[in-house]
């Protein structure tokens, strides 16, 4: 007995690496910790009632962000172990395998569980407000979501420790993703991970495209709305078109290894290349997906820091439009080395030079909205003041692996890593931690501190060029992406160890990001303002932090820039009369069902990955009867009293008034 | 002050930087700019002129960013003019639309020659017959069989120079791609298909290839040598294999096809349609997007 206890444990969980056993114990301690903390603090009922069933859109969006920012931690240090192995030739920090399950991960979690929430996370906490909407469309659904996504998640970082890791890179191509090469669990783990946040968001999707469609305050007409809701649209319409891809394509990768179908084998009659044109057919647009809010969030920023408005709206509304329909016609640029032919290669080709025109077009909007400006450089302006060069040389190295002949040398190498970085890093994660900082004082009701914030503004800046510059040219020297090691006789390892220290410098930024939060917490600048930034649309009309009704009055909008025009107008001494509050406000009820559910979608997962069908048929099961107690729950809803409201209102604005 | 502190730092980061480059004699090391073919020579031009190109429109911007953001950066004393509410202007919107067009136009137009020009399957025009070289990944090492000569080599490539190479790519193992940086571009390796890649070497000397698509454990083992001879020595080369070297047996092959590295290996000989055989085991008779009217137009080049 005790010996089969035995064996089941050793493969079960992993073992053998130091590293593995050093985060084993860092679980079980956090763990400890955290139940601990609450139980001595006496917060279980809190953290219940206040958090892990509120259905305030708010609420969920800090989740989210909290969520991403422990994932580009994680993410961060797999980063660090690869920049490390590969700092000198031949090092074995990293066996094979091991690096192999590392950069698979890396890829994973920066796109999926970082980059996603993060996006998720600004959606839900500034989408409601910037049109002016008490709350999302489907405040219930969105609860589920985060709930899916966060189960996903931890069921895709739990192989480090239990079972294994993928190791078959992001986006698995098969063969070796198959069972024939890759018969342990780690796909399995990759597969549900994945699947399970992919459901939650493909909701989202749906969720913030009929919330930007119908609830809008009253006057807000679509050419009338803030750029960054926009941008929203544009990335929830991709979403709604590539999701459903990639849950059909890892459905059938999952077939394949649970059931032996062959749809993409190399024996019975499977095609391996089906899946990289369907995978690729979700993971082009996914790029669009991520980088379109930060175009949205660059938008608002430039106005409000260049106190100008936007230079060329309606240009930049059909340049995201354009690019979120070609985004789906460009994916076999991913493979033009693939054999297709000269006219399969040369329509990609072309298609994909199509999406520079709409994104160099937002550039020049940019530039022409600080033009005759008076621009400031806080934080987030700052943040943006780094993407625009940094987009605009990771633009330039995109158009060039276009040209499908010339990507015969590009691809698979360093020099595509580069590329992809640069328009990542400085697209996605800059803008990112730019609306991150802009809306900081509006989540939180306090500034975090500027001169810490500048700091790791240009660590990582420094640190992102040392790091990648030198990647292009590893990529002319021959460098290929994935190997675990090189010899001295290649010449790479200079530009390696640059790259090296680059990415160590910005692992240093992060901590200064983290500083910053922890010093601003302490040294608390309360924003009692509710509008720090001088900004331009509704999200500031209302008090820091924003009550959970969000707008005591619906706003009554004539303009883009509402909030912006409401001040003009009351320096000319013709104030809108506040409208007084007279109705009371329907609101959601909280909710246990989404997390509950998404518990038993883990155990479904859980199960299917290590075939246990007694976990994964209950946990099936559960999500049924979830389900259906929610469809059987018509008491899900309440007003706040007209008084209640009068009373918050009194408490927030009190003090400023 | 503490941006132009900041900014000084930049610059003399960048400095080093460029100092370290060149220092190092980098631009040597960056073989795919150091073409030794016909294709890597054409792959490279195509680089600079679309470089060249792009930089037209992204030079300027730059220049444009820095010129705006110094200027009307908000200062004390400031002069430069400030136009809240300036939103629109037709003119300058169709300006920058139409020069991206135009770039994109002209790139475009390249961009769609230079694919028909250099699709990998085309045959290279040349006096001499080319030398097909039959490529087959495996785990993890290459195996080339010539056919013609009828030898086979793990890990290393012999060719002689100005003579087209056919290369007929397969995979008896996870994709990979069979890159010769300084050749040309990469093509990837499938079972199931035999996929054709035309390289020429224009002079003698030492190049190296690897594998481009991750295939697992030891894909970092995956280089190759290149070696670029005189023909002479080339039929030299042959023939010394062909004396001294075993043969290779159906055995043996599938000793070679269990998941392992391996040194540089030569053989005199190898089971008759071996690749062939390769090929068919997995086919599942997909052709990539090639109609079969390319399929015949191929055929009838050759
Ligand atoms: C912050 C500093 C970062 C560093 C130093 C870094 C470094 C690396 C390295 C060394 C690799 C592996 C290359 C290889 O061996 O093939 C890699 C791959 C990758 N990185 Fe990053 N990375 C960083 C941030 C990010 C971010 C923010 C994202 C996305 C939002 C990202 C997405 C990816 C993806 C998708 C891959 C490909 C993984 C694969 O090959 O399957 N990285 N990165
Ligand atoms: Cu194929
Ligand atoms: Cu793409």
């Amino acid at each position: 007995m005790w010996e089969r206890v035995k064996t089941f444990a050793s493969e079960f969980f992993v073992t053998g690496d130091p590293m593995i056993y050093g985060a084993d114990a860092s679980i079980v301690i956090t763990m400890i910790g955290i139940v601990f903390g609450l139980t001595y603090f006496n917060k279980w009922g809190w953290l219940w009632r206040e958090w892990l069933t509120t259905v305030d859109h708010k609420k969920i969006g800090i989740m989210y962000i909290l969520a991403a920012f422990l994932m580009l931690f994680r993410g961060g240090v797999d980063a660090l172990l690869m920049r490390a192995q590969l700092a000198a030739p031949e090092l074995s920090l990293l066996a094979p395998d091991h690096y192999n399950q590392i950069f698979t991960t890396h890829g994973v979690i920066m796109i999926l569980f970082m980059a996603m929430p993060f996006m998720f996370g600004l959606f839900n906490v500034m989408v409601p407000l910037q049109i002016g909407a008490r709350d999302v469309a489907y405040p219930f659904l969105n609860a589920l979501s985060f709930w899916l996504f966060f189960s996903g998640a931890m069921l895709f970082n739990l192989s480090f420790v239990i079972g294994g890791s993928p190791d078959a890179g992001w986006l698995a191509y098969p063969p070796y993703s198959g069972i024939m090469h890759n018969p342990g669990v780690g796909q399995d783990f990759y597969i549900w991970g994945i699947q399970i946040s992919g459901i939650g968001s493909l909701m989202t999707g749906i969720n913030f495209i009929v919330t930007i469609l119908k609830m809008r305050a009253p006057g807000m007409k679509l050419m009338k709305m803030p750029m960054f809701p926009w941008s929203v649209l544009s990335s929830c319409i991709a979403i709604i078109f590539s999701f459903p891809i990639l849950t059909a394509t890892l459905a059938l990768l999952f077939l394949d290894r649970y059931a032996g179908a062959h749809f993409f084998t190399l024996d019975g009659g499977g095609n391996p290349m089906m899946y990289i044109n369907l995978i690729w057919m979700w993971g082009h647009p996914e790029v669009y997906i991520i980088v379109l809010p930060a175009f949205g969030i660059f938008s608002e920023i430039v106005s409000t820091f260049a106190k100008k408005k936007l230079f060329g709206y309606k240009s930049m509304v059909y340049a995201m439009m354009i690019i979120s329909i070609l985004s789906f016609l460009v994916w076999a640029h991913h493979f033009f080395t693939m054999g297709s032919g000269a006219d399969v290669n040369a329509f990609f080709a072309l298609t994909t030079m199509l999406i520079a025109i709409p994104t160099g077009v937002k550039v020049f909007n940019w530039l022409f909205t600080m033009f005759r400006g008076k621009i400031t450089f806080e934080t987030p302006m700052l943040w943006t003041m780094g993407f625009i060069p940094c987009f605009i040389v990771g633009g330039l190295t995109g158009v060039l692996l276009s040209v499908a002949p010339a990507d015969f040398q590009f691809h698979n190498s360093y020099f595509l890593i580069a590329h992809f970085h640069q328009v990542i890093i400085g697209g996605v994660v800059f803008g990112y931690f730019a609306g991150l900082y802009y809306w900081w004082p509006k989540l939180f009701g306090f500034k975090l501190n500027e001169r810490i914030g500048k700091w790791a503004f240009w660590f990582w800046n420094i640190g992102f060029y040392l790091c990648f510059m030198p990647q292009y040219a590893l990529g002319l020297m021959g460098m290929t992406r994935r190997v675990v090691t090189y010899g001295w006789d290649k010449g790479w390892w200079e530009m390696n160890l640059v790259s090296t220290i680059g990415a160590g410098l910005m692992g240093i930024a992060f901590l200064f990001q983290v500083w910053q939060i922890v010093y601003s917490v302490k040294h608390l600048q309360k924003d009692e303002t509710g509008d720090p930034w001088n900004g331009r649309t509704l999200e500031w009309s209302i008090p820091s932090p924003a009550p959970h009704y969000n707008f005591a009055t619906l706003p009554q909008v004539t303009s883009q820039d509402e909030w912006w025009e409401e001040k003009q107008r009351r320096l000319q001494g013709i104030a809108t009369p506040a409208t007084k509050i007279t109705e009371p406000i329907h609101m959601p009820k909280n909710s246990g069902i989404p997390i509950i559910m998404s518990m038993f979608w883990f155990f479904t997962g859980f199960g299917f990955i290590f075939d246990w069908l007694w976990l994964a048929i209950p946990g099936l099961v559960g999500v049924v009867v979830c389900m259906l107690i929610h469809s059987f729950n018509y008491d899900t809803d309440y007003y706040i009293p007209v008084e209640e409201i009068k009373h918050t209102e009194a408490a927030i604005r009190g003090v400023t008034s | 002050m503490k941006l132009p502190k900041a900014r000084r730092w930049f610059a003399s980061v960048a400095m080093l930087l460029i100092l370290l480059l060149t220092a190092t004699g980098c631009t040597e090391k960056m073989i795919v700019l150091n073409p030794k073919g016909p294709i890597a020579e054409q792959q490279r031009d195509l680089m600079f002129i679309s470089l060249l190109l792009t930089c037209v429109v992204i030079v300027p911007v730059l220049i444009l960013f820095a010129v705006i953001v110094w200027r009307y950066r908000d200062r004390k004393g400031r002069t430069s003019k400030y136009t809240p509410n300036w939103e629109h202007s037709t003119k300058l919107e169709v300006i920058w639309w139409g020069i991206p067009i135009i770039i994109i136009t002209i790139l475009a137009v390249i961009t769609v020659q230079s694919t028909y020009a250099l699709e990998p399957s085309k045959p290279l025009a040349s006096k001499e017959k080319p030398i097909t070289i039959q490529v087959t990944s495996l785990d993890w090492k290459w195996l080339f069989q010539y056919p013609e000569q009828g030898i086979a080599t793990i890990n290393y490539i012999q060719i002689p120079e100005d003579v087209p190479i056919r290369f007929e790519i397969t995979a008896d193992s996870p994709m990979n791609s069979f890159w010769i940086p300084q050749l040309g571009g990469q093509m990837y390796a499938m079972s199931g298909m035999a996929m054709t890649l035309h390289l020429q070497a224009d002079e003698q000397g030492d190049f190296w290839g690897s594998g481009a698509n991750f295939t697992g454990k030891y894909f970092a083992k995956m280089y190759f040598d290149v070696k670029s001879t005189s023909k002479e020595a080339f039929n030299t080369w042959v023939s010394d294999v062909k004396a001294s070297s075993p043969a290779l047996t159906l055995d043996g092959y599938k000793k070679l096809t269990e998941p392992a590295a391996s040194e540089v290996r030569t053989f005199s000989g190898f089971p008759e349609g071996l690749f062939e055989m390769t090929v068919t085991k997995y086919a599942s008779s997909h052709n990539h997007g090639l109609s079969w009217k390319d399929i015949q137009k191929i055929d009838k080049q050759e």
